[in-house]
C-alpha cells in the first residue's frame, strides 16, 4: 500500500471570495480573486504558479487563468469529470504531480455563480434529455443529483432505521457552527429541529433544510512541497493522505464509494478514524453526512443517526465536530471547496469554530469520491 | 392527500428516452409488450441498464432474457418541488426503483398508486405504456 505521498506536499495557501446569491462578477473574476487571495496568503507570486487544476464542471479555462496570473510555463493542468464531488481527488492528483516533480506550485480553484448562474438543483441544468444512461432514469422523473441521492437515503433509512429527524440534527449542528462564522450565508439565523421537520419537502425524504445552499463565490488552494511550505508565511497543512474513488461495485442505493475507498485510505494514512480530531464532510444533502460517518468507519452502519442526534458532530462537546464552518448547508455551496478551506483552517487554528489541539483534520468531498487527511507539522 | 402518482393522461412531461445501439433491443421488446434484460451469452449474468461489456466475465456477447414482470418496490422518492418548469401542475410525483424477481433493479413510475401509499417491499407488476410510436415505457402497478 502506497505511502509515497505521506506528508511530502502541503497546502500552503487558502483563499476565497465573499459568498452571495448574486456576485455581480464573472466566474473568471471569482476564480481569480480567490486564487490571488490564496497566493497572497501563502506569500507566493502569481507568476510562480506552474500548475492549475479545477472541476470539469467549472466554466473557466486554465489558459485564461494562467494568462491573468502571468504564468511563465503552465507545466501541469487538468480537471476531473463527475460533478461537484471532486475536490479531494484534485488534491490527490496535484500532490502526485508535485511528488513526481512535474510541477512545483499547483493551484486548485473553483469559481461559480451557483445561484445567479447555472443552478445545480435544476433539471434544465443537469438534465441530459434522455440521452445515454439517462434514458433509464429521466423518463421516470429523475433529473437532478438529488433524485438518485434521495433514493439511496430512502433505502438506507429502510435498512438501518435512520430517521428524517436524525438527518435534521446534521442541519441543526451545522447551523450552530455557522452562527459563529460571519462569512456564512446563514450567519445570525438559528435553526431548530422543529424548523427542519416542518420545512417543506423538496424530494421526499429530503426536506428543505436537508439541501445545500446555492452560492456565488470562489475558493482556491495553493499546494507546494512540504519542504517549500516550511519557509512560507503560513503553518503548512501537510497532506498525510489523499485518495479518490470514481466508482465502486457494491449494493445499489446502499453502498457509497466511501465503503471501497475507506480501507485503502486509512491504510495510506497509517491512522484510524478514531485518531481524527475534526472532519469536514460533503453535505450536498444532510443524510450523506450520516452515511459518510458510517462508510468511512467513524461509526458503525446504523449508528450514524443516533450519533448525530446525541450531539456527536457538534463543535460544542461533540466527539467528532463536523463541518465547523457551517458546511454546504449553512455556510455556502462551493462544491467541496468550503470543506477543503475549513479543513486547512482547523490545522492552522483559525476556524471560527476551532477545535482544540487539532493534529489530524479529515476532509471528504463527496460520498467517498475523494478524501484527504491533513496533518499539523511538528 | 392521496393523488394519483401517474395517471396515463396526466403524466408529467418527462424527457423521452433516446435509445442507442447498446440498448435498442430493450426498447424494441417493450413496444412488443415484453420486458427483457440483457443477459451475458457467456456467463448468463443479467446486466441492467444494458451495457456493452459483461462486468462479471468481460464478454461482449449478449442475448435478451424475458422477465416475469413481477417485482417489489426497492426504493422510491417523491418530488414535491418543480425542479423543471414543465412539472408545475404535475406535483407531487413518485419515482420508484423496482427489484424484479430475477434480481435487476428497474427505475420506473407506479400507475394507480397514490404517492402516500408507496412502501418498500410493495409487490408490483409491469404494465406497458406507449409514449409514442417509437417508445413504450415499462411502468408498474400494484399486484
Amino acid at each position: 500500500m502506497s505511502t509515497a505521498l505521506r506528508n511530502r506536499v502541503a497546502i500552503a495557501g487558502i483563499g476565497e471570495t465573499d459568498y452571495s446569491r448574486e456576485s455581480g462578477r464573472s466566474e473568471m473574476m471569482l476564480a481569480l480573486q480567490a486564487i490571488k487571495a490564496a497566493l497572497d496568503d501563502a506569500g507566493i507570486a502569481p507568476s510562480e504558479v506552474d500548475g492549475l487544476m479545477t472541476w470539469r464542471v467549472d466554466n473557466t479555462s486554465e489558459a485564461e487563468i494562467a494568462a491573468n496570473l502571468g504564468v511563465k510555463d503552465l507545466a501541469w493542468f487538468g480537471d476531473i469529470n463527475q460533478a461537484g464531488n471532486v475536490g479531494a481527488a484534485l488534491v490527490a492528483h496535484a500532490s502526485a504531480a508535485i511528488v513526481a516533480g512535474l510541477a512545483n506550485v499547483v493551484v486548485i480553484y473553483r469559481g461559480m455563480n451557483g445561484r445567479s448562474g447555472a443552478r445545480y438543483g435544476r433539471g434544465e441544468v443537469t438534465g441530459r434529455r434522455g440521452q445515454g444512461g439517462s434514458a433509464f432514469t429521466e423518463p421516470f422523473g429523475l433529473l437532478t443529483p438529488q433524485h438518485g441521492l434521495a433514493m439511496t437515503a430512502r433505502r438506507r433509512m429502510h435498512e438501518f432505521g435512520t430517521t428524517s429527524r436524525q438527518f435534521g440534527y446534521v442541519a441543526v449542528s451545522e447551523r450552530e457552527h455557522a452562527l459563529r462564522n460571519p462569512r456564512a450565508t446563514f450567519y445570525g439565523k438559528p435553526l431548530t429541529i422543529e424548523d427542519h421537520q416542518e420545512s417543506r419537502l423538496i424530494v421526499d425524504p429530503f426536506h428543505l433544510y436537508d439541501c445545500c445552499l446555492e452560492t456565488d463565490g470562489g475558493g482556491a488552494l495553493v499546494l507546494v512541497s512540504a519542504e517549500r511550505a516550511r519557509d512560507l508565511k503560513q503553518p503548512p497543512a501537510l497532506i498525510r493522505a489523499a485518495a479518490q474513488a470514481g466508482y465502486a461495485k457494491g449494493r445499489a442505493f446502499v453502498d457509497t464509494s466511501a465503503a471501497a475507498l475507506a480501507p485503502r485510505f486509512w491504510e495510506h494514512a497509517g491512522v484510524a478514524p478514531s485518531d481524527v480530531d475534526v472532519a469536514q464532510i460533503y453535505d450536498h444533502f444532510a443524510p450523506f453526512v450520516v452515511f459518510a460517518l458510517e462508510d468511512y468507519g467513524f461509526v458503525e452502519r446504523g449508528e450514524g443517526g443516533p450519533f448525530v442526534e446525541s450531539g456527536g458532530i457538534r463543535w460544542d462537546g461533540g466527539m467528532l465536530p463536523v463541518n465547523t464552518s457551517g458546511g454546504h448547508l449553512s455556510e455556502a455551496y462551493l462544491q467541496g471547496m468550503n470543506q477543503l478551506l475549513e479543513g486547512v483552517r482547523q490545522i492552522r487554528g483559525t476556524s471560527t469554530a476551532q477545535v482544540e489541539k487539532v493534529n489530524l483534520s479529515f476532509v471528504d468531498t463527496g460520498i467517498g469520491t475523494g478524501a484527504l487527511l491533513l496533518e499539523r507539522a511538528s | 392527500m392521496t393523488t394519483p402518482t401517474e395517471g396515463q393522461t396526466e403524466r408529467p412531461p418527462f424527457p423521452a428516452p433516446v435509445p442507442t445501439e447498446d440498448n435498442q433491443p430493450f426498447w424494441d421488446a417493450l413496444r412488443e409488450g415484453r420486458l427483457v434484460v440483457q443477459e451475458c451469452a457467456s456467463c448468463g449474468g443479467l446486466v441492467h441498464p444494458p451495457r456493452p461489456m459483461c462486468p462479471e466475465c468481460g464478454s461482449f456477447d449478449k442475448t435478451w432474457r424475458e422477465m416475469s414482470g413481477r417485482g417489489e418496490v426497492y426504493s422510491y422518492v417523491v418530488t414535491h418541488q418543480a425542479i423543471h418548469p414543465s412539472y408545475n401542475g404535475h406535483l407531487p410525483y413518485a419515482t420508484v426503483i423496482v427489484q424484479l424477481e430475477e434480481g435487476p433493479l428497474v427505475t420506473t413510475n407506479l400507475v394507480e398508486v397514490g404517492v402516500d401509499e408507496i412502501e418498500i417491499g410493495m409487490p408490483v407488476e409491469v404494465t406497458y405504456v406507449p409514449l409514442s410510436e417509437e417508445v413504450t415505457l415499462p411502468l408498474f402497478k400494484r399486484r
